[in-house]
């Protein structure tokens, strides 16, 4: 290092973030070497959600050809990320697939089978960037797939798009975990096109007033290298922050503690500080997605831990098997004793060797059972408060831990749970091997879910108190309603009181004259009836249908002739009916046509059934109810419609149908299953 | 399938056990120099109570149905039976130590939970019984070496185990004893007419060389980061400064000079090994520098003006009391926030 660059250290002002812990660094390991090369997977696999939001919608068919660098997925929704092919070949499943996820979960792949020629598609590179609009330049970074490349994977374009104007551009250089190196490996073989990915990125964003580099000073090589690519572009802008080594000074609210002394309000982003930080991989990244016109389709790994014999950075196409990589770092699979993906603060296990390498997979790491030795069984905490002088957040790790066992979750969020960024420095210093972290991650995970509950049970609440309301309202009205017509009723009578009793008998009379002078009305009594009959032969029918023993099913028959004759007999006076008021033919042919043929299927129908299996009578029974519901419904919403009174017995009708429904279907089901 | 571990997957070497261990031997030169001071009873006290407390522990842990050996193993029975027993006379019979390792340990400690439940530090809570309960025993301390000559190994074991009573002339009255009997001389003239000062290197004799001996002890826990200064500095710098006001220039009404109050009774014992108990304690920084300047302003207020010569372990059972309370207004700020933690009461 020069003196001048280090006299240039000295002199920057940086900021202490409270607590941070010093394990050992364990990086020499796999920095011996340049970046290798990883030879091409015979096979990737593409999980659909790399990245934080919507899963990208696949464009792609089994069997289809790509080429490297391919979209076979698009973004779907605002947060969300493209995916590229990572290998030119065959598309071979579109299904689902282990993923790199602490829990061993499956999720939405594509999976390509390389033709090892690795033709990409045409790429159309961006020459100057500046004579492009800043908007074109994101849906470009956009469509290259980019997706924050330090581990929590949010898509670029969209942390591109800030609510806030931007005025420090904070490029996070700092690789706090220990055994990983692949930022570390970037910086020193690719400084000037990381530099080069700040300014692009400063255009992007509104050319900030400061651009800061922050990384650690257990990096003297990647400083030497920012330090010349910086010198070399000459942007006054461009300011190297070195500080000293501490974990987790890489996260991103503590690098921007340490580069401004600011903190970001809890629950808040960056961007409200005039804030935007990004990894120096996304910030090269972006650089070959705009200048090469390069998709994401590749990254920087570490490969380390004792079991490994080829500790090193390789360049890894997203999508390889973490199966193949290990065995091209010489996996000694009798020392391994878990395969870690991420480093030992933070990392998870994983569970399978055959999910892909992802977008955000900045380290794999196989120890031996001596490197890395789980904790010995937790002990009772004593209190000792190492875990709150660790804590990069000032949180008191004891308090949430005794809070976390008792599942008090009010207690939880007034200690600032959510605050917790889980870097693991509390369970890393614990004398008593208590996994906090653990217990802070369940706890969360369970406030969460308590919270989703709330959300959910208060809406039922809202929406049982709307219907309360709605149906106290109609009762009103149809209470006052009544009463109007109680009104009228009486202002009628009282009219009419003064005719005395003789008038009475006369008005009576004149009330059966009009009867008998109006039969239409009387046709209208009829029609009810018969539908009324109708429908009672319908459940006649069913009650039949749904008879356990032969007796019953006589008995119900019998209900139904007599019933069917009745409705002969109506129908009959209906006819004669239709003649005497000298009502057109046509309109009583078909009502005649109609009961007369309701009468013929019933018939068959009760013939029919006699001779049907069980399933197959529940099934025509389930058929009818089907319709008697469509009725009802239709009766229901012209009744809605006209804002009649029967519109609750209609409702409830209805209702009942609909649960028939369901018991028969479960019936027949139930049925089925024999 | 791979081994499944929750991260993190690294741990620092610290742990428990160690920690423990690293208090037993902070507390050795204390030891050592107590038995050049007094003989070979406190030594042997110490082993007693060591014996004594494993004992209990064990037994107590096979009750609850715990695994024995991973429960002793951690040493905190060695720590509390350790601190217990450089708080007792060095000759003081051997059921002295029993009764006062069994209210350390089974009853302060195991009766409230055991290890890292107990709001009470168990060595103190174990003093203090012995105290009220034996006062003759307790205030039997034997004149330093100085001033005597030291019983014999033999004659120390027939102290504690025979019970053969120590004449006079092996026992006498401790410097802190002596100045607040005093009511009638100047300082100055105490300090030439008593042995335990005349005799001594610049206190008093014997608890000058044990006060440093513990300090030393504690300095070096600090380095390796074992506690952290606020309690202990806290404390010293409040005995310091009232002690300071109450000098009265070294009239007959003086209540002491600052150094003579740090580097007598226990002064360092309790403020490097006693206060810096975490389990009793409290758990902030500003919570301990309270905590600390609490049991100062106690020990000095008994030591002047009550009825005991000493107060460490009143002084640290009371602000025990007070450490949740101490715990709720100190907590510290959390990062993105704009006030300290503010804890509601939460109503059922």
């Amino acid at each position: 290092m020069t003196e001048k660059l280090a006299q240039h250290i000295q002199t920057t002002q940086i900021w202490d973030i409270p607590g941070g812990i010093h394990p050992p660094e364990n990086k020499v390991q796999s920095l011996r070497n340049p970046i290798i090369e990883a030879p091409l997977p015979a096979q990737v696999i593409l999980p659909l959600a790399m990245h934080i939001g919507a899963p990208a919608e696949p464009l792609v068919q089994v069997g289809d050809k790509v080429k490297t660098g391919q979209v076979v997925a698009v973004p779907k929704g605002l947060v969300s990320a493209s995916i590229h092919s990572s290998v030119s070949g065959t598309v071979t499943a579109i299904e689902d697939h282990s993923l790199a996820h602490p829990s061993g979960m499956s999720g939405p792949c594509i999976l390509i089978e390389s033709d090892g020629k690795d033709d990409w598609v045409d790429l159309s590179p961006v020459t100057n960037y500046r004579e492009v609009e800043p908007a074109e330049l994101i849906e470009i970074i956009r469509n290259a797939g980019l997706a924050g490349m330090g581990g929590a994977g949010f898509p670029t374009a969209v942390k591109l798009q800030p609510m806030h104007s931007i005025n420090t551009l904070i490029l996070n250089g700092s690789e706090c975990e220990p055994y990983i190196t692949a930022d570390h490996a970037l910086m020193r073989e690719r400084a000037e096109d990381i530099i080069q990915g700040a300014l692009l990125l400063a255009y992007i964003v509104g050319e900030p007033e400061q651009i800061l580099i922050g990384l650690e000073d257990n990096k003297p090589d990647a400083i030497e290298a920012l330090h010349q690519a910086i010198e070399s572009l000459g942007d006054s802008r461009l300011k190297l922050r070195v500080f000293p080594t501490k974990y987790p000074s890489g996260g991103e609210k503590q690098i921007i503690q340490i580069l401004t002394g600011k903190e970001v309000k809890s629950g808040g982003l960056p961007a409200d500080l005039g804030i935007l930080v990004q990894n120096i991989g996304s910030a090269v990244a972006a650089w070959d997605a705009v200048t090469l016109g390069k998709p994401l389709i590749s990254r920087v790994t570490t490969l380390t831990g004792e079991a490994l014999g080829a500790q090193n950075n390789y360049l890894v196409r997203i999508g390889t098997p973490v199966a193949d990589l290990l065995e091209l770092a010489q996996i000694d699979k009798d020392k391994s004793d878990r395969i870690v993906v991420g480093g030992p603060m933070m990392g998870f296990t994983l569970l399978d060797d055959q999910v892909p390498v992802t977008k955000i997979t900045n380290c794999l790491l196989v120890p031996s059972q001596k490197e890395l030795s789980p904790p010995p069984p937790a002990q009772a905490c004593i209190r000792c408060g190492l875990c709150a002088e660790a804590c990069p957040a000032s949180l008191l790790p004891q308090q949430l831990f005794w809070y976390a066992q008792v599942e008090d979750q009010d207690k939880l969020r007034d200690y600032s749970l959510f605050d917790c960024i889980e870097c693991g420095a509390c369970a890393y210093v614990c004398p008593s091997s208590i996994p906090l972290v653990q217990y802070y991650r369940a706890a969360k995970g369970d406030i969460r879910e308590a919270e989703r509950e709330k959300i959910k049970s208060d809406h039922a609440r809202l929406r049982f108190e709307a219907r309360k309301e709605r149906l106290e309202q109609e009762a009103k009205e149809r209470e006052a309603k009544r009463k109007a017509r109680m009104e009228a009723a009486k202002a009628k009578q009282a009219s009419s009181e003064g005719a005395g009793t003789d008038d009475m008998v006369a008005a009576a009379m004149a009330r059966a004259k009009k009867t008998n002078e109006n039969p239409e009305e009387a046709k209208q009594k009829l029609e009810r009836q018969k539908s009324t009959f109708e429908e009672r032969i319908q459940s006649t029918e069913e009650k039949i249908a749904n008879a356990e023993t032969d007796e019953i099913e006589a008995k119900f028959s019998a209900q139904l002739k007599n019933t069917q004759k009745k409705l002969e007999g109506i129908q009959e006076k209906l006819n004669s009916l239709t003649a005497q008021t000298n009502v057109p033919e046509t309109n009583s042919e078909p009502a005649k046509d109609a009961a007369t043929e309701a009468i013929e299927r019933a018939k068959q129908k009760s013939e029919a059934l006699v001779n049907m299996s069980e399933g197959e009578k529940l099934k025509s029974t389930l058929e009818s109810l089907r319709s008697r519901r469509d009725k009802a419904a239709e009766k229901l919403a012209q009744a809605e419609a006209a804002e009649a009174d029967t519109v609750d017995a209609l409702r409830t009708g209805l209702d009942k149908l609909e649960q028939k429904i369901l018991a028969t279907e479960k019936q027949i089901a139930d049925l089925g299953e024999y | 399938m791979f081994k499944q571990v929750s991260s993190p997957h690294a741990h620092s070497p610290a742990k428990t056990a160690w920690v423990m261990q690293q208090v037993c031997l902070a507390l050795l030169p204390g030891l050592a120099v107590l038995t050049w001071f007094y003989g070979w009873g406190n030594l042997i006290n110490t082993l007693l109570a060591i014996l004594f407390a494993l004992g209990f522990e064990a037994t107590i842990v096979a009750l609850r149905k715990r695994p024995i050996v991973f429960y002793l193993s951690d040493f905190s029975a060695v720590v509390t039976a350790m601190l217990l027993a450089l708080t007792i006379p060095p000759y003081a019979p051997w059921w002295v130590t029993l009764i006062g390792v069994f209210f350390a340990i089974p009853v302060a400690k195991h009766l409230y939970g055991g290890m890292g439940f107990n709001p009470f530090n168990p060595a103190m809570v174990g003093y203090v019984v012995l105290l009220i309960s034996f006062p003759v025993q307790m205030v039997e301390w034997p004149a330093p070496k100085t001033m005597t000559e030291l019983p014999g190994f033999a004659e120390a074991l027939g102290f504690i185990f025979l019970g053969t009573h120590p004449v006079d002339g092996v026992t006498a009255a401790t410097a802190l004893d002596l100045v607040k009997q005093n009511n009638s001389l100047i300082l100055d003239q105490l300090w030439e007419q008593a042995p335990q000062f005349s005799t001594a290197s610049f206190v008093a004799a014997g608890a000058e060389w044990v006060n440093i001996a513990f300090l030393l002890g504690g300095v070096y826990l600090l380095t390796r980061r074992l506690y952290t200064w606020h309690a202990p500095v806290a404390m010293l710098a409040t005995i310091f400064v009232l002690s300071s006001l109450f000098y009265d220039g070294g009239s007959s009404a003086s209540k002491g000079s600052p150094l003579f109050h740090l580097f007598t009774g226990g002064t360092m014992l309790g403020a490097f090994f006693i206060i810096t108990d975490p389990v009793s304690g409290c758990t902030s920084n500003r919570g301990r520098l309270i905590f600390g300047a609490g049991v100062g302003l106690l020990v000095f207020v008994i030591r002047a003006w009550g009825n005991y010569p000493d107060a460490i372990a009143f002084g640290v059972l009371l602000m025990n009391f007070a450490a949740p309370v101490i715990d709720y207004y100190t907590l510290p700020r959390v990062y993105g926030h704009d006030k300290r933690t503010n804890v509601r009461i939460h109503k059922e």
